[in-house]
């Protein structure tokens, strides 16, 4: 990474343009070439810097459903459960964390009811109780990470 | 939802990711029967209307260095979450702020701030920095460090063909994460 990655990073966290030459746009606030800026996101996605370029959408409005979800796993049977969990497809990413409420992961299915009948599965497949703890309200955060 | 059948084609059609290419609009139009004047129009509603939260990179915190994470969670009363809520999410190195269902007597916590930064200290000294300027020395909380992340790997909410739920090599977060 160099100082011109962390400009784009830090530049396109916060929107990208919707017309027809986006790049050339962006490149221009930059002051870099379209070619470059392209280039750059390539090697940043390549690298694993970014997980992605593209939108983040707003699940509920898709008609989704998501939330997350705790578990206590006994420390012995900690990768078996987890091997259990991350089976699901609809587990989008899960972490150990420390805490008796050991694992926690966040779901996304493609109903609001389907969370139910997921996370009912879960509590059967693993023997652990599930908590469910669904967003009630979002607080604004500002959405850039500045570098 | 109120996602036309055109629309969710869109939706699937970028959730990965949007094309290098100089006229990256005109490449997904192609793919599913626009032009890319018609494409551009419906991003920029989908904008609009909020369903697309944010159109840009999405950074691996780890990867940029930022090592350790937090969840610092926090038993607020009912009738002071939104205030208390709204200050804490406005201070900067908060990325998410939720509130979420207490489950009495195992988990008393009503609001969720996920706080990253450099290693454990960092996150440990954030958190203090939080309960100074908020004001929150007489609120009970935890902060729940990560030890280990099994999957980042994040909800597809539209496949292209079948419509289901898939699981692929990026992640959406939207508005989800812990």
């Amino acid at each position: 990474m160099d100082t011109r990655d962390v400009a784009i990073i830090n530049h396109l966290q916060g929107g990208f343009p919707v017309t027809d030459r986006p790049y050339a746009e962006a490149a221009t606030t930059l002051g870099i070439t379209e070619s470059e800026l392209i280039e750059r996101l390539e090697y940043l996605l390549e690298k694993g810097i970014l997980s992605r370029f593209g939108p983040m959408y707003h699940a509920e409005r898709l008609g989704g459903g998501l939330t997350l979800a705790a578990l206590h796993v006994p420390d012995e049977g900690f990768d078996r459960v987890a091997e259990q969990v991350n089976c699901f497809p609809e587990v989008a990413h899960n972490y150990q964390r420390e805490h008796h409420l050991n694992m926690w992961f966040v779901l996304a299915t493609e109903t609001p009811a389907r969370i139910d009948e997921v996370l009912a599965e879960i509590e059967r497949k693993t023997g652990c109780r599930v908590y469910n703890v669904p967003k009630i309200e979002e607080f604004f955060v500002g959405l850039r990470f500045e570098l | 939802m109120g996602l036309t059948a055109r629309d969710q084609q869109l939706v699937a059609a970028i959730q990965c990711g949007l094309p290098l290419v100089s006229r990256p609009f005109a490449e997904i139009g192609a793919r599913i029967g626009l032009s890319e004047s018609e494409t551009i129009e419906r991003i920029q509603a989908l904008l609009t209307d909020g369903t697309i939260k944010r159109l840009g990179v999405v950074v691996r915190h780890h990867e940029l260095g930022y090592r350790a994470n937090a969840m610092a969670v926090w038993n607020i009363p009912d009738d002071e979450v939104d205030e208390r809520g709204r200050h804490i999410g406005a201070v900067d190195f908060v990325t998410l702020c939720y509130r979420r269902p207490r489950h009495l007597p195992d988990w008393p916590y009503n609001l969720f701030s996920m706080i990253h930064g450099q290693n454990r200290d960092a996150v440990l000294r954030n958190i203090e920095h939080l309960i100074e300027q908020c004001g929150l020395g007489g609120i009970a909380h935890e902060v729940l460090f990560s030890r280990r992340r099994f999957k980042q790997c994040g909800a597809h909410y539209i496949d292209s063909q079948p419509r289901q739920v898939i699981v692929g090599g990026t992640r959406i977060p939207a508005g989800g994460q812990p």
